[in-house]
This record gives C-alpha cells, sequence and structure tokens, in this order.
C-alpha cells in the first residue's frame, strides 16, 4: 500500500512534465489531461486514506523509501515519504480542492490561449504542495517548499506582459526567499545538533519525543524561531506578509488554490509537524502566538479597507492563516484545532475565491467591488456558494467556520493566565472585524444599487465619474451572467464542504481522535467556560455584521471611495508596510549597489591595478613593440623555466 | 605497460587542435565539425576514465610516471582521485556544448568589415584550451601542473582578444579597445599569480628536492619533511595567491566581468566553468595536501574573503546592467561559496565544493549559453534592451529562466545539493559566517529574477518583436545540459559516490575530523 504514496506525487508531476514539454500538440487536451492527472492523485490519496481508516490508530503511519538522495560522509538526506494521518489530511485537502479548481480553471481560463501552460503550473504546484506534506526529512520538505513557489511564482506572473504580475511574481518569491533562509538554518541547526533532519530521528513522537530532548532549550529555540521565519515567508505572516495581496495578480483559480487554500497554509503544516520541537521551546511558542495574533489583527484590519474583492479576501486569508499559527502556538492546546480550521478554511476560502472569480468572468474582469452591486439576480448560483462560504468565515452557528474557529478562540483563553486573556481577546476582535469585512464584501457586492450601470449613464450631477466611464467605454459594458457549469460544480461542492465539515469534524470530536495521535492534545486550562466563549463569539460576530450593515446596507455605496480616516487611508496600503519596505529596502539596496559597482570599478579595480602598476606600464611598452602578446609571453615562460633551471642548479651545487 | 589513458585524454584535443587550424581556410565548416567531433570523442574518452575509475580503490588511478628532467626531479606524472576525474569529466562535457554554441561566433563579419576571423583558429583554441585543463586535472607532479596551468592562458589570451562579443553599445574602434583591455587585464592578472606561483614551486624544490605531489604530501603526512613554519606558510601563499587569481576570489576578481563581457558568450563559458576551476581545484589538491598546516593558519582571512565574494559578488550582480557581467558577478559569488565549502574542513564541505565545481559548470554554461543566444539575436548586451521576451520566443524564455533557477541553487536543481552542503559544511564550524552566507540565497534570487523579468516580462518590445525562438541546434546545446540539471539535482549519488572517499583522504591530511553533533557530544 505504501508505494501508492510516490503515485501521489507522480500523477501531476507528469501532468506538469507532460503538458510544459508538449508542444502545442496539447493545446486541445492540456487541460483534461491535467485535470485528469490531479483527480487520479485524488484517487490515489482516497485509496490511502480507506487504508488507514482500516488500522488502528496507532499504525496509521506508512513510509516509503525510495532512494538515497544525498549520501555524503556523516550526512544523509534520502527521498523517503511519511504518510500519516497529519499529511493524509493535507492530502486530501490538496488533491481534493486541487481536483476541484482544476475542473474550475477549464472554464474560468477558456479563452486563455496559454493554458496548457496554466495547467502545467497547476499540476507542478500540486507536485511540490504533496511533496512538501508527505518528505519524511526537512531538506526533502525544502524541496517541496521551493517547489511550491516556485510553481507560485510562475502562477502569480502568468500574464506576465502585466508589469505588475511580473513584479508581484518576483517580489512572492523574494520574500518567500527571506523565510527560506530561516529554513536553511533551522535545517543546518538541526544537522550539528542532531547529524540528522529526518522527521523520526528528531522528533520522534508526541509520546515519546526523539533527539529533541537532548539538546538545550537555546538551541531548541533557536530551530524553533528559525522554523516560524520560514513559516511567517510562506502563510504570509507578519513581518513577511506583504507579498500576498500582490500575489492576487495571479489568475483567480490561483488564488483560491494556492493562496487560501494550500500553500499559504504549508507555514502551519510546519509548526505542527515540528511540534516536538516547539514544545520544549516555550519562549518561541510565545513569539508564534504573538505573530499569529499580530497578523489576525493586521490581515483584518487590511481586508476591511480594500475595495478589490481579491485583495479583500487576501487580507482575510492573512487573517484566517494567523488564527491558525495562533493556535499552532498554543502548543498541544491547539494543534488540532489550527489544522481543523486549516480544513475549512481551505472549503470556504477557496469557495470564496472561486466565487470572485466567477464574479469578476461575468463583470469583464472588474475587480473593484464599488463597481459591482446587486449581483444576486444576476449569478444565484455563484450567490448562494459564495453567501454560504461568507456565513462560513464569519462563524454562523452550525456552519464550518463556526466550529473551527470557536475552537481555537476557546484554546487561547485555555492558554491561561494574562498571556490567555490578550490572545483571547485578540481573537475575539478578530472575529468582529471578520464579520464586518466580509459583510461589506457582500453587501457591496451582490446587494444594493447595480453600481456597474453608472458607468453606462454618468448622471451631470456627478461628473467625476464621468473620466472613468470613458476609460471603461473602450471595453464592453458588463452583462452579469452565471459561469458554466464546470465552475459553478466545484462552488457548489465547496459550499458543502462550507457547510458541513465543520459539523461533520466536530461530532464526537471525529477530528480529534484522528489527528491527536500525531500532535498530542490538552485540554489547557480555561478561565471561562466553553458555552460563554461561544456566546461571546456569537455576540462579536452580530456586532460586526450589524456595523457593516449600518454603513454599507442600509446607505449607497459611493462609487468613488471615499477619502476616509488616517487609518482607513493606511489600511489601503496595507498599513504603510510597503512603503517602508520601498524606502528602506528598495531605494536603500538600489543606492547600495550602486555606490559598489562604482567602488568596484574605480577603488578595487583601482587598487589591485595600482599594486601591479609596473606591470601595467611594462604592458603598455610591450603592445607599442607590436610583437603581440604571444611573443612576450613566451619570453616571460622562457624567463620564469630559466631562473627556475638556474635556481635548482645553484641549490645542488651548494 | 597499458595504454596511457589519462594521455590520450588530453593529446586527443590537443592533436585535434592542430588539425584543426590545419583544414584549409575555405573549409570553414569541415574545421568546425572536426573540432566538434573531436570534442565528442575526448567525451568518450574521459567517460571511460569515468568508468574505469574505482571510488573504493587506490587514491590515486590510471597513473602514468615517466622520467622527464632528470637532473631537477621533474617527472610526467599524471593520476586521478576522485575530484580530479570530476571535473574532467566537466571539462570534457562541456566542451561539445561550447563549440556547438559558438558555431557562428567565428564566421567572417559581414563584408564592409575589413577584420577577418579565422574560424579554424577559433575551435583550435577551444580544443588547445581543454588539453591544457584536462592535464591541469591530471598532473600530480607540481611542475608539470604548473606548466600548464600557466600555458593556458595564451590560448584564452587570443580566444577573448581576437573574438569578441559582436553585440557591443560602442563603435568598432571602441569595442576593440575595451576587448583589447580585457584580454590584456586577464592576461596581466594571471602572469602575475603565475610569477608568484613560480617562486613558490622553486622554493618548494628548494625544500622538499622533487616536484612529486604524492611523494611530498605523504613525506608531509609521515613527517619525514619538515617545513619550517614560515617557509610553508610562504609556500602557501604563493601558490595561493595564483589559485585565487584564477578562481577569482574577492578582491582579485576584476578581471573576470571585463573578460566574460567581452568575450563571446561560449568563451565565457569556458572561462568560468572550465579555466576557473583549475584555481579551485587546485587549491583543495595543491594547497592542502602541501601545506595542511599553513591552510588551517590561512582559513579564517581565506573564510572571510570568501564570505566577502559571496555578499560582494552578489550586490554586484544586482547592480549590473550588462546581462553578461551580470553572470560574471554571479560567478564570483558561487566562487566565494566553492572557496568557502573547501576550506570549512568539514566533509560536506568539501565534498559540497567539489559538486559545486560541477554543478557551477553546468548552471552557468546553461544560463551564459542562452543569454548569448539572446544577445546574438538582438546585438546588445544591455539589460534595458530587452522586454518581454517570453511572449515571442517561450523555448529560449523558458531556458533562460531554468538556467536563472539553477543559478539561483532553487531545491531540486543540481546546485542546491553543492550549496547547501557547503553551507552545513560551513555552519558546523562557523556558525557565524553560514549564517552570513545564507543571505547570499536572497540575493541570489534578486539579481536571477530582475535578470529575468527585465527582459523576459512585461510588454514586448518593438526590437524583440521578430525575435525567432531556439533553433534546432540551440536547443541541442541547452537541452541535455537541463536535463542534467534535473538529474544531478534529484540524483547526485553518482557524483558524491566518486567524490567522497577523495575527500575523505583530504581531510585526513590536514588532520581534520568533523565536528560531532551537539547531542552525541553531550553524550
Amino acid at each position: 500500500m505504501e508505494n501508492l504514496i510516490a503515485l501521489l506525487i507522480a500523477a501531476p508531476l507528469l501532468g506538469a512534465a507532460v503538458l510544459l514539454t508538449g508542444g502545442r500538440r496539447l493545446d486541445a487536451v492540456g487541460h483534461w489531461i491535467g485535470t485528469l492527472l490531479a483527480g487520479a492523485s485524488f484517487v490515489f490519496g482516497a485509496i490511502l486514506f480507506a487504508d488507514l481508516l482500516g488500522k488502528d490508530a496507532e499504525h496509521r503511519t506508512l513510509t516509503q523509501h525510495l532512494w538515497s538522495w544525498i549520501p555524503v560522509e556523516g550526512f544523509q538526506a534520502d527521498v523517503t515519504f511519511r504518510l500519516d494521518q497529519l499529511s493524509m489530511t493535507f492530502v486530501l485537502l490538496i488533491t481534493g480542492v486541487g481536483s476541484l479548481i482544476h475542473l474550475y480553471s477549464i472554464g474560468y481560463m477558456e479563452h486563455d490561449e496559454r493554458r496548457r501552460r496554466f495547467f502545467g503550473y497547476l499540476n507542478l504546484f500540486l507536485a511540490a504542495m504533496l511533496l512538501l506534506v508527505l518528505a519524511d526529512n526537512y531538506l526533502l520538505l525544502y524541496v517541496g517548499w521551493e517547489g511550491v513557489g516556485l510553481a507560485s511564482y510562475l502562477l502569480i506572473g502568468f500574464w506576465q506582459h502585466k508589469p505588475s504580475a511580473a513584479t508581484a511574481a518576483k517580489k512572492a518569491f523574494l520574500v518567500n526567499r527571506v523565510g527560506d533562509m530561516g529554513l536553511s538554518i533551522a535545517i543546518m541547526l538541526m544537522f550539528t545538533t542532531f547529524g540528522t533532519f529526518a522527521f523520526g530521528p528528531v522528533l520522534g513522537s508526541h509520546e515519546k519525543p526523539g533527539l529533541v530532548t537532548g539538546a538545550s532549550e537555546a538551541t531548541l529555540t533557536g530551530i524553533a524561531l528559525m522554523l516560524l521565519l520560514a513559516a511567517c515567508g510562506k502563510s504570509a505572516q507578519v513581518p513577511l506578509q506583504s507579498w500576498l495581496g500582490d500575489a492576487m495578480e495571479g489568475p483567480t483559480p490561483v488564488s483560491a488554490l494556492i493562496h487560501a487554500a494550500t500553500m499559504v497554509t504549508a507555514g502551519v503544516y510546519l509548526i505542527v509537524r515540528s511540534a516536538n520541537i516547539f514544545n520544549l521551546a516555550p519562549d518561541a511558542q510565545l513569539v508564534v502566538t504573538v505573530v499569529g495574533a499580530v497578523t489576525l489583527l493586521f490581515g483584518a484590519i487590511v481586508g476591511c479597507a480594500k475595495d478589490d474583492i481579491k485583495k479583500a479576501l487576501a487580507g482575510s486569508t492573512m487573517s484566517q492563516i494567523g488564527y491558525m499559527v495562533l493556535a499552532a502556538g498554543l502548543g498541544p492546546i491547539g494543534y488540532v484545532f489550527a489544522i481543523m480550521h486549516l480544513v475549512t478554511h481551505g472549503f470556504f476560502k477557496a469557495g470564496l475565491f472561486l466565487g470572485a472569480g466567477s464574479v469578476m468572468h461575468g463583470m469583464n474582469d472588474e475587480v473593484d467591488m464599488r463597481k459591482y452591486g446587486g449581483l444576486r439576480k444576476y449569478m444565484p448560483v455563484t450567490f448562494v456558494t459564495f453567501g454560504l462560504g461568507y456565513l462560513a468565515i464569519i462563524g454562523f452557528p452550525g456552519l464550518s467556520g463556526f466550529f473551527s474557529k470557536d475552537k481555537i478562540i476557546e484554546a487561547a483563553f485555555a492558554k491561561g493566565g494574562t498571556e490567555g486573556w490578550i490572545l483571547g481577546a485578540c481573537a475575539l476582535l478578530g472575529a468582529a472585524i471578520t464579520a464586518f469585512y466580509m459583510t461589506r464584501v457582500m453587501l457591496m457586492t451582490f446587494f444594493g444599487e447595480e453600481r456597474w450601470r453608472r458607468s453606462e449613464t454618468p448622471s451631470p450631477a456627478e461628473p467625476s465619474v464621468e473620466p472613468a466611464a470613458e476609460t471603461h467605454g473602450e471595453h464592453a459594458e458588463p452583462h452579469p451572467h452565471e459561469s458554466p457549469r464546470s465552475m459553478t460544480i466545484p462552488m457548489i461542492v465547496l459550499a458543502f464542504g462550507s457547510v458541513f465539515a465543520g459539523g461533520f469534524f466536530s461530532i464526537g470530536d471525529r477530528f480529534l481522535h484522528w489527528l491527536e495521535p500525531v500532535t498530542g492534545h490538552s485540554h489547557g486550562d480555561a478561565p471561562i467556560s466553553a458555552a460563554t466563549v461561544t456566546a461571546a463569539t456569537v455576540t462579536v460576530m452580530v456586532v460586526g455584521v450589524t456595523i457593516a450593515w449600518l454603513q454599507y446596507g442600509r446607505r449607497p455605496v459611493p462609487v468613488v471611495a471615499p477619502r476616509g480616516s488616517l487609518l482607513t487611508r493606511a489600511a489601503r496600503r496595507d498599513l504603510l508596510q510597503d512603503d517602508f519596505n520601498h524606502v528602506v529596502l528598495v531605494r536603500g539596496g538600489e543606492h547600495l549597489t550602486r555606490s559598489l559597482v562604482y567602488v568596484d570599478h574605480t577603488l578595487v579595480d583601482g587598487v589591485v591595478n595600482g599594486t601591479a602598476a609596473s606591470v601595467g606600464g611594462l604592458s603598455g611598452r610591450m603592445r607599442k613593440l607590436q610583437n603581440g602578446f604571444a611573443r612576450s609571453y613566451a619570453v616571460s615562460m622562457f624567463g620564469g623555466a630559466a631562473i627556475l633551471v638556474a635556481a635548482t642548479l645553484l641549490m645542488r651545487a651548494v | 605497460m597499458s595504454f596511457p589513458l589519462l594521455t590520450a585524454t588530453a593529446v586527443l584535443p590537443a592533436v585535434g587542435a592542430i588539425a584543426t587550424a590545419a583544414v584549409p581556410a575555405a573549409r570553414r565548416t569541415a574545421a568546425k565539425w572536426l573540432a566538434l567531433l573531436v570534442s565528442l570523442a575526448t567525451l568518450a574518452l574521459a567517460i571511460t576514465v569515468l568508468v574505469r575509475f574505482d571510488p573504493d580503490g587506490a587514491r590515486y588511478q590510471l597513473t602514468e610516471s615517466h622520467a622527464w628532467i632528470a637532473d631537477f626531479g621533474v617527472r610526467y606524472e599524471l593520476g586521478v582521485d576522485g575530484i580530479g576525474v570530476a571535473l574532467l569529466a566537466l571539462t570534457a562535457l562541456l566542451i561539445p556544448f561550447i563549440i556547438l554554441a559558438g558555431w557562428h561566433d567565428a564566421d567572417p563579419l559581414e563584408t564592409g568589415s575589413r577584420r577577418w576571423r579565422p574560424t579554424q583558429g577559433f575551435f583550435a583554441l577551444i580544443l588547445a584550451v581543454e588539453a591544457m585543463v584536462i592535464i591541469s586535472f591530471e598532473a600530480t607532479d607540481v611542475f608539470l601542473f604548473y606548466i600548464f596551468f600557466e600555458a593556458m592562458l595564451i590560448p584564452m589570451y587570443f580566444l577573448i582578444g581576437g573574438f569578441g562579443d559582436r553585440a557591443h553599445a560602442g563603435s568598432d574602434e571602441n569595442a576593440a579597445a575595451q576587448r583589447s583591455y580585457a584580454a590584456v587585464k586577464f592576461l596581466l592578472y594571471n602572469l602575475v599569480g603565475g610569477l608568484i606561483m613560480l617562486a613558490a614551486v622553486i622554493g618548494l624544490y628548494v625544500v622538499a628536492g622533487n616536484f612529486s605531489l604524492q611523494e611530498i604530501a605523504e613525506a608531509r603526512a609521515n613527517g619525514t619533511l619538515d617545513m619550517a613554519t614560515n617557509t610553508e606558510r610562504w609556500l602557501f601563499l604563493g601558490f595561493f595567491f595564483a589559485f585565487a587569481v584564477k578562481a577569482p576570489l574577492w578582491p582579485l576578481h576584476t578581471w573576470l566581468p571585463n573578460a566574460m563581457g567581452e568575450a563571446t558568450a561560449p568563451v565565457a563559458v569556458l572561462i568560468t566553468a572550465v579555466v576557473d576551476k583549475v584555481g579551485t581545484f587546485a587549491m583543495l589538491r595543491f594547497c592542502l595536501q602541501l601545506f595542511p598546516e599553513a591552510s588551517k593558519w590561512a582559513t579564517p582571512a581565506i573564510l572571510v574573503l570568501a564570505l566577502i565574494s559571496i555578499v560582494y559578488g552578489a550586490l554586484l550582480a544586482v547592480g549590473q546592467r550588462d546581462i553578461k557581467r551580470l553572470v560574471a558577478y554571479a560567478s564570483i559569488s558561487h566562487f566565494g561559496f566553492i572557496i568557502m565549502g573547501i576550506f570549512a574542513m568539514t566533509s560536506q564541505g568539501q565534498s559540497g565544493a567539489t559538486l559545486y565545481m560541477v554543478n557551477h559548470g553546468i548552471s552557468t554554461a546553461a544560463l551564459m549559453l542562452v543569454a548569448g543566444f539572446l544577445i546574438s539575436r538582438r546585438g546588445s548586451r544591455l539589460i534595458a534592451d530587452y522586454g518581454g521576451v517570453q511572449k515571442v520566443a517561450p523555448v529560449l524564455a523558458g531556458t533562460f529562466l531554468i538556467g536563472g533557477l539553477a543559478t539561483l541553487s532553487l531545491p531540486g536543481l543540481a546546485p542546491f545539493v553543492s550549496e547547501f552542503l557547503v553551507l552545513v559544511g560551513t555552519f558546523a564550524r562557523y556558525p557565524v559566517i553560514g549564517i552570513i552566507a545564507t543571505f547570499g540565497i536572497v540575493l541570489a534570487a534578486l539579481y536571477t529574477l530582475v535578470l529575468y523579468q527585465r527582459t523576459m516580462t512585461g510588454p514586448v518590445k518593438p526590437e524583440v518583436s521578430a525575435m525567432p525562438d531556439l533553433r534546432m541546434r540551440e536547443l541541442v546545446v541547452v537541452a541535455p545540459l537541463v536535463v542534467l540539471l534535473i538529474f544531478l539535482g534529484v540524483y547526485p549519488k553518482p557524483v558524491t559516490d566518486i567524490v567522497n572517499p577523495a575527500v575523505k583522504s583530504t581531510m585526513s591530511d590536514v588532520h581534520k575530523k568533523d565536528p560531532k553533533p551537539e547531542v552525541e557530544a553531550a553524550k
């Protein structure tokens, strides 16, 4: 059975190879090849899942050793896969949502002449992401880690002719590389500390930890913080969050799959996978919770101010992953819930993005929500599925997000002490803001006036709209319509997940029992009862929705964004993080490299040349002799050899 | 007496060079084919060496030894260890690609120009360089090594000075002047290095009484040959200086961007992927074996210089406007990694460094040759003259990207394996230096992706809108390199198996043991 594991990865990898090297011949069928191979991978995953379910909880780990990858004296890295409950969960999420999004992309990318290549990249992503979660050591994980980064780079920049897309792709890769430094250093530290970086020996199991127990807390804290740095890059957590908003330049299915449901959650996987390291490094855990709490608020605030529907959702993704990171930082109290929220979020956020894509598809690729409005009549399926995703994410009682987010908020309080109160309060506040910004998105898109009509008949009372109307006059006026079946089916399936997954997981603590053998679990020490937390969560959610309704539901939404408060303006600019990066890193870097080029040309070159000035002068004279360098060089060689002979003779004589 | 296989690997291209040069001027194409066939035959011989080499056998294999200048103890001694065999194979592998990529680089210029290009000479010189580089990897006699280490400068000088890149911003005279400057600079830097080495070679003879690497190294190891501490250090510095110029190590690097910028792309590959490797190879073979104590004494300083090379080279690459100079500075950064790995004095560092030499050869060849194809289409080396190429020439852009990703050491491609080994090997002994060096991976991503973004993406510039995609000859050059980059990234074991025993011997030469893992050490 374990031999199937490699096939999970091989299927999409084959697809990528065939589609990217196959040439134009495959243009007509490429998307089907890609989708079928993604589906095949899902089927393999389902078979393996059934197999795992048939075993008892303690024996649900399969490993498959393929070959010795880097064998060097004292250093051993293998291509070995490990499938346990944690990786199985990811495999199903990745291949399941992945297959749906492949299907969706058939329709979404129908008119793109490079559709075959798009599916090649999507398949490449699946293969890399599966490698990431199936690797049995950190170095192999690194390959998947960068592989998804590469796929993300290629897909964000898929419309390369747009300079903004190319820039966003580069930015994503670069910011992730900073995180990769962390992963590199963490692996190097593991190697010097344990002599290995394979999961088995280093981590052990949660009942019987491996070599980690022999290391000092300082070392483990170092490793954990470096892993956290890596996680921050991949999962867009503060301070490496700046790339995710720009990543929305990619086609919307990419945003749904990579930048919402799967890749960006890899950081959470890394932390939960490394639980035994973090468990022994409480200081690092504290930092993890702080990063999570800060990001969940940061992302939520940014989400409130964006008029671009995808960027609003991107802020939301950042914020939701902040919840997961927060939970992962809580240790055994939170690991299971981090992953549970990760899965439910995978459903509803992918669904929301696909819904947004469907809206854009019907609206001439318009992304500005201020130019939407009243679309529920024209896109009923999109409206309902998006609406269910919306109810899930804000934590409407009974839907997926309610169960998973509520658990995280409970766990945050259960951390105990002042920390617990602060973290719990942040999580609650985040829930209120989530309800606010998601209601805003919902209202601006599907309710209210049909603001997209205004561009056709600009009222004379609002001359400021006219220029916008003119620029849009070149495009065909939007005729909102429902998307084709290949797009709506994935949306419907994901909507089912958004509604029922949370409840299914929570009844009888199914998810907890499934994952506990890998991650361990403890209840913590809750200062307030679960019922109180749930009541509070629902209350703040209602408050958030109400405020949003007062602002965007009761009053008409202006087509041109008002100036807004200082905070709003800062939030629109991603809380000025990009401005900071630009001034400090980009400008500073440009000055640095420019001056170094000058220094290299004048100083370094000059000094070295100056030292050899006499030889240089000699060369000038030689050139005048016009006898070419070969001859003069031959002379000097000969002279050198002569000196050598003379010297040896002399030494002999002595 | 058995067939002198190692001699044959060097003699074949040497004879091929003479034969190519002798082809009548009118039969230009025949000369090209002859050169290509000779290089392929040399590759076949190199593969034979590779097959015959037993990684677990004696340290030096396929040895040949003949008296040469008996009075001065100079012998014609050849032999390869795992490191030599890997680099021999790399050299023999790259030359056919270099020849094929440079197929039209030495064609006569268009009418109207009075400059004449001796096509035969171009290919003959490449083969001559190959012969000399190969013998440098095989020589186990210090004097024999020195002769060819120096002699290869002559054909290189003519390749740089005589066959410049046609894509030049300035006028013909201006281009000729810059080319001549680059060639002279190349020659002078290396000449000075060589002369200093010559003094050290003489000094070594004075102390040891012969030139045999094996004899001296053995005598050094078992204590029968004592060197005064200062003598050893001076001799070490003499050797190291020459190798550091060739490698090149900061601050002796400034000849490389000039040479690589002015030479044609295939010759630039010859410089950085083949000739420069002799420098780093020689550090590993001669510096560490002959002067183990001095090597350890100099380690901190060398590591700092290597670290500066890594960061400085990468930063300079970011600031370049010329595609080829950018690749040159990237190479300087990579040579920093190689030298750092050698002097980290750990098994991982040295195996990584050797692997790095091989992988850097392949990845730079891929990137630089595609860059050359690009430049020949547009007639400009300036990054700013390009834009949107991927739209019109997607295969060219794709292979360029893969070359770039290899240069930034993307996991899954060959250079990642070697770079990580170097980093981990350095980190094990010098954590701070290891950590600073990891900044190199961020900077590498920066210069590579900026280069790709500016040339390949964005709106199509009118000047590139009619650019043809890769032709069959060009694909034949690039595709095998790409396959190798992927293969050696996924399965580097064939190379590490050959290299590991040689590294083990070197480690024992310098009396160094790998640091033990903290957890194990605590027990």
